[in-house]
């Protein structure tokens, strides 16, 4: 199987991340704030994570959450994930 | 932003979201009458939003227990279990729940909440794993976050999607504790236990039962789902609270395996609180009793139960997914759940008004539960009112 980069993982997240907010007129880039820019309450945060484990087939333990604030993060993280498997 | 000045924004959203309805949440009971009256201001209201499920709060034994507990013991320890707080009757209470379930040991805890935290952060440490169910209770949450373990959330019942987290796991699967609940508080369903069983079997890990609300409601004696499942030998960690069926304060865990014991010495919220007072000790035990004798008032309990879940499914309310003594009403917007509250409260009727995040799929809930000393009349009553209320709320 090959390697998805951080770069491919990035542009997936913005996608799914435009799906997940249900509105097609928000811009989201790498340094979008997924609190401030995307209003995500910690619900709406969690309800995510199950879609991005599904999407790549990870789990992401909530307690790696806590220093994620922009799309760039949550890259990061799901890449880490993906690489250590 | 400072720390005040970020607590002011919190208050301030607060408000923004429902500003008329802030006087729903920790409304001021004045006087409590029975298991199902009380006085808030000027109103008699009928309680339809405690966890009193056996109605027991008043019964005799009870009162007349924790009177002479009191009496004889004082009004409290004044210290942890693990110095001068080991009373008598806090090994009693452990002894009768560890025999009321069958199992080895058992420990009693100062609060439910503690109960969850104190097992949960006992068992579970760093480089561990903790499956938790997505409707788990906030005490759940705390007690994985206090325990450093990795925590991983699977959708609400659905056992596929635990077994997908399970598989992603690999060999760490067998340091894993899977975390459910009996009866879910908000929505008041029920657990597919069976099922989970069989694949914390296959995956050889570690299963948490909390039957906080199911203790007392289900099964012949009202051990809960595990007894109505029969699945008590499958189960490797009960909690539960004595704060709900038993209308003290407290919770314990009780498991077959004779290692829960080193929670004793190892968990923070055994160990550095005070222990349980004589008064709630000697109350709980008599509410043991009476709970596992109480056949007749879990009939009632569900026949209540019953009547007032099909009354609003027939009303056209959309209500949680299976008969339960917890009826939830599921509203579309805050606005709407906080109309359906007022119009109870105006026809003295008390229930929880419960909102977004804290409810289910962003949901607001209107959630109402029932207990074995309300009579035929007032069900009778709550749904009349509920069926009024529908057309004039529902437009």
């Amino acid at each position: 199987m090959s390697e998805i980069t951080l770069e491919q993982i990035t542009e997936l997240l913005c996608q799914q991340l435009i799906q997940f907010t249900n509105n097609d007129e928000v811009t989201i880039s790498s340094e979008t704030n997924l609190i401030t820019h995307l209003a995500i309450d910690s619900i709406k945060l969690l309800n995510l994570v199950m879609e991005i484990e599904d999407h790549f087939d990870i789990s992401v333990p909530l307690n790696t959450l806590v220093d994620v604030l922009t799309v760039q993060d949550l890259a990061n993280l799901i890449y880490k994930i993906k690489s250590s498997q | 932003m400072n720390l005040l000045e970020k607590l002011d924004a919190a208050a301030a959203a607060r408000k923004a979201q429902l500003p008329e309805g802030l006087s729903a949440f920790g409304i001021p009971i004045d006087e409590a009458f029975s298991a199902t009256e009380a006085r808030i201001g000027k109103r008699r209201v009928l309680m339809l939003g405690t966890n009193n499920y056996l109605g027991l709060s008043f019964s005799s034994e009870c009162r007349d227990a924790a009177h002479e507990a009191i009496d004889q013991e004082g009004t409290g320890t004044t210290g942890s279990r693990m110095a001068n707080g080991n009373y008598y009757g806090h090994r009693a209470l452990e002894q009768e729940l560890a025999e009321f379930y069958h199992c080895r040991e058992c420990i009693v805890f100062t609060t439910g909440y503690q109960a969850n935290l104190g097992t949960i952060s006992g068992l579970v440490g760093s480089g561990d794993v903790v499956l938790i169910d997505g409707d788990a209770h906030a005490s759940i949450y705390d007690g994985c976050i206090l325990s450093g373990a990795d925590v991983i959330r699977f959708r609400h019942n659905d056992t596929n999607d635990l077994e997908k987290r399970l598989r992603r796991l690999g060999d760490r699967s067998k340091n894993t504790l899977i975390i459910i609940e009996g009866i879910y508080s908000m929505l008041g369903d029920q657990a597919p236990l069976a099922e989970i069983v069989k694949l914390k079997n296959a995956y050889h890990s570690t299963l948490l039962l909390d039957e906080a609300h199911s203790l007392g409601v289900l099964g012949e004696t009202g051990q809960g789902l595990v007894e109505k499942t029969g699945m008590i030998d499958e189960v490797d960690f009960i909690t539960g609270t004595f704060s709900k069926s038993l209308c003290g304060i407290g919770g314990f865990c009780v498991s077959r395996h004779a290692q829960l014991n080193q929670l004793r010495y190892i968990s923070h919220p055994y160990i550095f609180t005070a222990s349980p007072s004589p008064a709630t000790i000697a109350s709980t035990r008599a509410a043991l009793k009476l709970l596992r004798d109480g056949q007749l008032l879990r009939k009632q309990l569900w026949k209540n139960a019953q009547q007032l879940y099909t009354s609003l499914q027939a009303t056209g309310y959309a209500v949680g997914p299976q008969p339960s003594p917890i009826v939830a009403v599921l509203l579309d917007s805050p606005k709407q759940a906080l109309a359906l509250w007022n119009g109870l409260m105006e026809h003295d009727i008390y229930v929880n008004l419960v909102l977004p995040p804290a409810a289910p799929e962003g949901k607001s809930l209107i959630r109402c539960s029932v207990n074995a000393a309300h009579t035929s009349e007032q069900i009778d009553r709550v749904c009349q009112v509920f069926t009024e209320l529908h057309t004039v709320i529902m437009q």
